[in-house]
């Protein structure tokens, strides 16, 4: 087993180095000088002469993604002109937020669509299935930052029962019961989304596994059904199910974007967009990197737990 | 052979049921009518009697809902918001359809042609593919609007290329399978080249998938543009989407959410619309779920009988099988597979069920503990008596009582018929718990012993063995001591041996034969195997479209078969010994078949 | 031409064992070891043995679908590397192949027509009105009806589709078809009647046939030469039926033992 993580940590190598190539090319496509652009008003000659020396533009391409790797590395993610602070303080005080509102989604998402799915598959044809079903079209039709203006608009503005942005409260709280409160509508808004996404794939992965042989088999050494479904249909179904938990965990930290946006949640999602509209592109590329990395990380840690169910994958 | 010829083919009629399956699904044609509809405006847009949405009136903005002149009112600018909702779903979906389009040809073809390929290019489109993977979905879209510029064309860009990954890795998928299947080397070796093979031969194979990924995908992709704009980095002004409607109207939300509800609600209608469709088109595409094959079967085959035989009979047999009848239902049509079949069994007795593939010998095995996958099946007629009482009328939990204890299976393909993720000892121990009360260790100690009798070696290492980690043979031996578990009567072996090779089927076939001498097992022998039937049963039964033509005494049927059928079937097998005199001999039995 | 068909020498066929990019090597299959046989003119040999001993892998190296680690080839007098550098499609007049899933070997989405017009088209390069006449001379040598052409295979039967996938094979006019399992895959009614078939077009259109099987009673009643395959090696090699009355070889032995008989009844 072990040896199965280390193999697989050294597999995620090649990815990382691909994703700050990529990362990287962002900065080297940027049309016209990029002095410039990533200053934009700031552009006075000074600045232009110190980023150039900053990121070596006088070398070539390859070179200077070795400097900038290895400042990386050294965690010097530049330095953004916009805000006036180093881009790894930023994002250090952001990334904790996103991972508050994603982590939770994430965790609501899996419960909530598995049971669905569960229950859905078990129920196939029933009223209970066809709930579910609509409701998980409707999850996954519905535009997430809409949704979001809607419950700001039901639930802080028309009830006033929960607040309406940000992830504290201005005068007082800060307190765990304080960000709670906050988290509830973003963090539901953003999970609605993949539990759709994940509830309509447990359940064609259960009708898939209740058609197997080894089902059969259960049923005809005698087992009662209840085990049939929930030990050897579900444990089947549900090593399938851990990879799209990971890739859902992508369209969670992507649709973050919005919803920190919608809601004020002071993320890096929300970082990246005002980032974006002010051309900081320091900030843009040390954001996109932490994000992915991180991500990748998580995937690992999917394809990790799925091994350790499924002995098959190890050899 | 003859009555295969005798349908004719009916090509118009299977695209019409394609389009007529996918209006019988009312969910599905509920989305076609509203995306019609949405879709009709929207390109009518020019031709109706609406104002021009950019012409802005500031005295006279925000209008509420049903105002005069603006059935759904005017924004923050005097603008009518109908006008503008219309003209902006006519972006939406042109954005929308021609991301899908972009992300289907190109995804598509890489997917083609790694999947194709294999080896070096395989890896190399693949990697990249897992790259683009590697970030979350839309940070990948915001990167490249960062490094394009914020633009309705710039985000249409940034949505294909990140809807790529998804129609690479589908249609890589099917065209590895399809890759690697007879056809696509007979087509090699029939003179066409790779290329000719992948457009002509594959292509056509994976098309339902390419369409069921657009189908799927081309609603994220209104939603994603529309999520671009909403955050300002999609459509500029004075151009509009729906997104950017939204956005503008986010603005305002609390002095007037008209603004920004009415687009959000045109783009769920779309969105749903289009999801609603998607899905009738995967179930109709689908051949899965085309054959009902997706449906969960019951833990007990649906019985629907006229009449319910009497619970006791007078019999010395420990199973006998009364005019059994087994039927599936495909649609509407009832298809009888198993016909008035009748049979028994006596203690210690071996009973060879003989027939090719669809005479029904399968379902007449599974049939008998109502383990027949239900729908489609359903048993319609008869009885099944087991030491006197009529088993098919019990209860579930009473039939359930009889499985793996006085009654076990052995089925064919030992791969697929243990659980993959249990060890082989846990899945023996926990056939042992089901039926009798003992503790876990126990259950274990014993799980081994059976192990050992019949004949794995270094039992107590194996017992914590999985499936994959064991030879055909050896999975085999693990089903067979699963079936001895609970000391049962009768064991119920369905082609146990077709999936080995000889060598080891003389094995597993000796086991059997010294169990059942040792134990007194009746034993019944699904097979469609003369050669196995001889060596191990007692009498035999031969099936024939779902009924039994004839039945006896092994050794007086192989010598003498009495019905025509038999008599054919018998002649067709080759003997050891036999040598080329066989197709002689069998040469005049198709004579009548030639022209 | 020579007496021989197919001439095979010291044919080695390894699977991995490739360099990987941390200077290791990923395991390597041996399906094939060092194994030398040859086909003579007008002669069905046939090559027995069990599952992974080699023998389908051999196949698909002599119609050019893999190839050889190491070892030569000859098909028809020519050396089949430098056949297969003239081009894919000599081989295919050289050598044909009928696979053991007759279904899954034609293309669902065809018509019977598009799939025999493929080989008269590319390997024979006739014109339209020839191509249509021989299509049915094809259909009527496998005996199936003329109007088979337009079909799509799912309409057909398990012998039916062997029938059609023979028809395509004998459309390319080559001498020597490799045959593998072309009948494991059929009821045995039906396997008696291809059989037959396969015996009726040998002497009709003067084939060699290579018969890939792993049942003993099939391959005695049609072959002259057994060859018997034991994990990548050929252990046996002899006439039909010298090998079933006097095998020298312990696992051909095996072999034959193992086989269930009918006159084993009431043992």
């Amino acid at each position: 087993m072990t040896g199965y993580i280390i193999k697989r940590l050294l597999s995620a190598i090649p990815v990382i180095i691909g994703l700050s190539i990529i990362v990287f090319a962002i900065m080297a496509l940027i049309p016209g000088d990029p002095a410039l652009a990533i200053l934009g008003s700031y552009a006075t000659p000074e600045n232009v002469a110190r980023i150039n020396r900053d990121l070596g533009l006088d070398r070539p391409l390859y070179e200077q993604y070795f400097v900038w790797i290895t400042n990386l590395l050294q965690g010097d993610f530049g330095r953004s002109f916009i805000l006036n602070r180093p881009v790894i303080d930023e994002i250090m005080d952001r990334f904790g937020a996103t991972l508050i509102l994603a982590g939770t989604s994430l965790v609501l998402c899996s419960i909530f669509g598995i049971l669905a799915g569960v229950v859905s598959a078990v129920r196939q044809f029933g009223w209970t299935d066809r709930i579910v079903t609509f409701f998980v079209l409707i999850g996954i039709s519905t535009p997430s930052f809409w949704l979001g203006l809607l419950f700001i608009l039901i639930f802080a503005v028309q009830w006033r029962v929960l607040p309406a942005s940000g992830m504290y409260s201005v005068y007082g709280g800060g307190d765990l019961p304080d960000l709670l409160r906050h988290l509830v509508l973003p963090s539901i808004t953003l999970a609605i989304v993949a539990t759709g996404v994940i509830a309509r794939l447990t359940r064609a992965a259960m009708l898939e596994v209740l058609r197997q042989d080894f089902v059969r088999t259960a049923r005809a050494k005698g087992l009662a059904e209840r085990k049939v479904i929930y030990k050897h249909a579900f444990k089947a179904a549900f090593v399938s199910i851990i990879p799209v938990i990971g890739i859902q965990a992508g369209f969670v930290m992507g649709g973050a974007v919005y919803i920190e946006t919608v809601f004020q949640w002071p993320g890096i999602g929300a970082m990246l967009v005002n980032a974006i509209s002010t051309r900081d592109i320091l900030l843009v590329q040390g954001g996109v990197l932490v994000v992915a990395v991180s991500y990748v990380l998580l995937n690992l840690l999917a394809d990790v737990a799925q091994a350790l169910l499924d002995p098959r994958l190890k050899s | 052979m003859t009555e295969a010829l005798a349908t004719k083919p009916q090509v118009s009629t299977a695209r019409l049921s394609s389009w007529a399956l996918l209006l019988n699904n009312r969910l599905a044609a509920a989305g076609l009518v509203i995306l019609g509809i949405i879709c009709l405006l929207a390109i009518l847009a020019p031709l109706l009697p609406i104002p021009n949405p950019n012409a802005t009136n500031p005295p006279n903005r925000l209008q509420p809902v049903f105002s005069d002149g603006h059935w759904l009112g005017t924004d923050h600018l005097g603008r009518d918001i109908l006008a503008r909702l219309i003209w902006g779903t006519r972006v939406s979906i042109a954005v929308g359809l021609s991301a899908t389009a972009i992300a289907a040809l190109v995804g598509s073809l890489i997917g083609l042609v790694a999947g194709y390929a294999r080896g070096r290019v395989d890896n190399l489109l693949m990697r990249g593919i897992d790259m683009l993977m590697a970030f979350p979905y839309i940070l990948l879209a915001l990167a490249i609007v960062a490094v394009l510029g914020p633009s309705l064309i710039n985000a249409l860009y940034a949505i294909a290329v990140v809807n790529i990954p998804f129609f690479a890795r589908n249609v890589r998928g099917v065209t590895v399978g399809l890759a690697n299947r007879e056809f696509v080397d007979a087509a090699r070796l029939s003179g066409k080249s790779h290329t000719a093979i992948l457009f002509t031969e594959v292509l056509p194979n994976v098309a339902p998938v390419i369409v069921i990924t657009m189908s799927t995908t081309v609603g994220w992709m209104i939603l994603e543009t529309a999520g671009l704009s909403f955050l300002g980095l999609g459509a500029q002004p004075p151009q509009a989407d729906l997104g950017s409607m939204l956005g503008e109207g986010r603005r305002l939300l609390f002095n007037a959410p008209h603004v920004s509800i009415i687009p959000g609600l045109m783009i769920f209608a779309l969105v749903m619309s289009i999801n609603l469709l998607g899905d009738g088109v995967r179930d109709v595409l689908d051949p899965r779920l085309r054959a009902g094959d997706l449906t969960r079967p019951r833990s007990v085959t649906n019985i629907k009988r006229d009449t319910i035989p009497p619970k006791t009979m007078q019999s010395s047999d420990i199973l006998v099988v009364d005019q059994l009848e087994t039927s599936f239902q495909r649609g509407r049509a009832t298809i009888p597979a198993v016909n008035k079949v009748s049979f028994s069994l006596k203690k210690g007795e071996c009973m060879g069920l003989i027939g090719e593939s669809g005479s029904g010998k399968s379902v007449t095995a599974l049939s008998l503990l109502g383990l027949v996958a239900s729908p489609p099946g359903v048993i319609t007629h008869g009885g099944v008596y087991i030491d006197g009482e009529e088993v098919l009328s019990k209860t579930e939990h009473g039939l359930r009582a009889l499985r793996g204890a006085k009654v076990a299976y052995v089925f064919q393909d030992p791969l697929t018929t243990l659980h993959p993720l249990f060890r082989v000892g846990d899945q023996i121990a926990e056939a042992i718990l089901a039926h009798q009360p003992l503790s876990r260790d126990a259950a274990h100690s014993r799980a081994i012993e059976l192990m050992e009798q019949v004949g794995i070696r270094d039992a107590k290492e194996r017992v914590s063995a999985y499936p994959h980690e064991m030879s055909g043979g050896q999975r085999q031996r693990i089903g067979i001591a699963m079936a001895l578990a609970n000391d049962p009567d009768i064991i119920i072996a369905d082609e146990p041996t077709t999936a080995l090779d000889v060598t080891v089927q003389a094995k597993i076939l000796d086991l059997l034969q010294d169990l059942r001498r040792e134990r007194g097992l009746a034993l019944l022998l699904i097979t469609h195997d003369f050669g196995v039937v001889a060596q191990v049963c007692d009498k035999v039964a031969v099936m024939k479209d779902g009924e039994i033509v004839e039945s006896g005494e092994t050794k007086t049927l192989l010598k003498n078969p009495q019905h025509s059928y038999t008599k054919k079937l018998i002649a067709c097998v080759p003997e050891l010994g036999q040598g080329k005199a066989f197709l002689e001999t069998v040469r005049p039995l198709f004579a009548e078949a030639k022209p | 031409m020579s007496a021989n068909a197919i001439v095979v020498k010291d044919l080695v066929k390894t699977f991995g064992g490739k360099r990987t990019l941390f200077g290791g090597t990923s395991h390597a299959v041996h399906a094939v070891r060092g194994v030398s046989f040859d086909l003579k003119q007008n002669e069905t040999l046939a090559i027995v043995g069990e599952s992974g001993s080699g023998k389908s892998t051999i196949a698909r190296m002599l119609v050019g679908l893999e190839t050889p680690t190491s070892g030569t080839m000859e098909i028809g007098g020519e050396d089949a590397a430098a056949l297969r550098a003239k081009g894919s499609r000599i081989f295919g007049r050289m050598v044909q192949y009928v696979f053991q899933d007759p279904v899954a070997s034609l293309n669902p989405r065809k018509t019977i027509n598009d799939i025999l017009d493929i080989p008269l088209k590319l390997l024979r390069e006739y014109p339209r009105e020839k191509r249509q006449a021989r299509k049915r001379e094809l259909l009527d040598a496998v005996q199936m009806p003329a109007d088979t052409l337009e079909r799509y295979p799912h309409e057909f039967s398990g012998g039916q589709a062997q029938r059609i996938a023979i028809a395509r094979a004998l459309a390319a006019e080559a001498k020597i078809m490799v045959l593998d399992e072309p009948v494991s895959a059929l009821d045995v009614s039906v396997q008696a009647q291809v059989l037959l078939l396969l015996d009726d077009l040998k002497r009709e259109f003067d084939l060699s046939y290579l018969f890939i099987s792993h049942d003993l009673a099939v391959v005695e009643s049609v072959s002259d030469r057994v060859a018997v395959m034991y994990l990548g090696e050929m252990v046996e090699l002899d006439t039909a039926a010298k090998l079933f009355h006097s095998p020298s070889h312990d696992y051909t032995r095996e072999l034959i033992a193992s086989a269930p008989r009918l006159e084993s009844a009431a043992s």
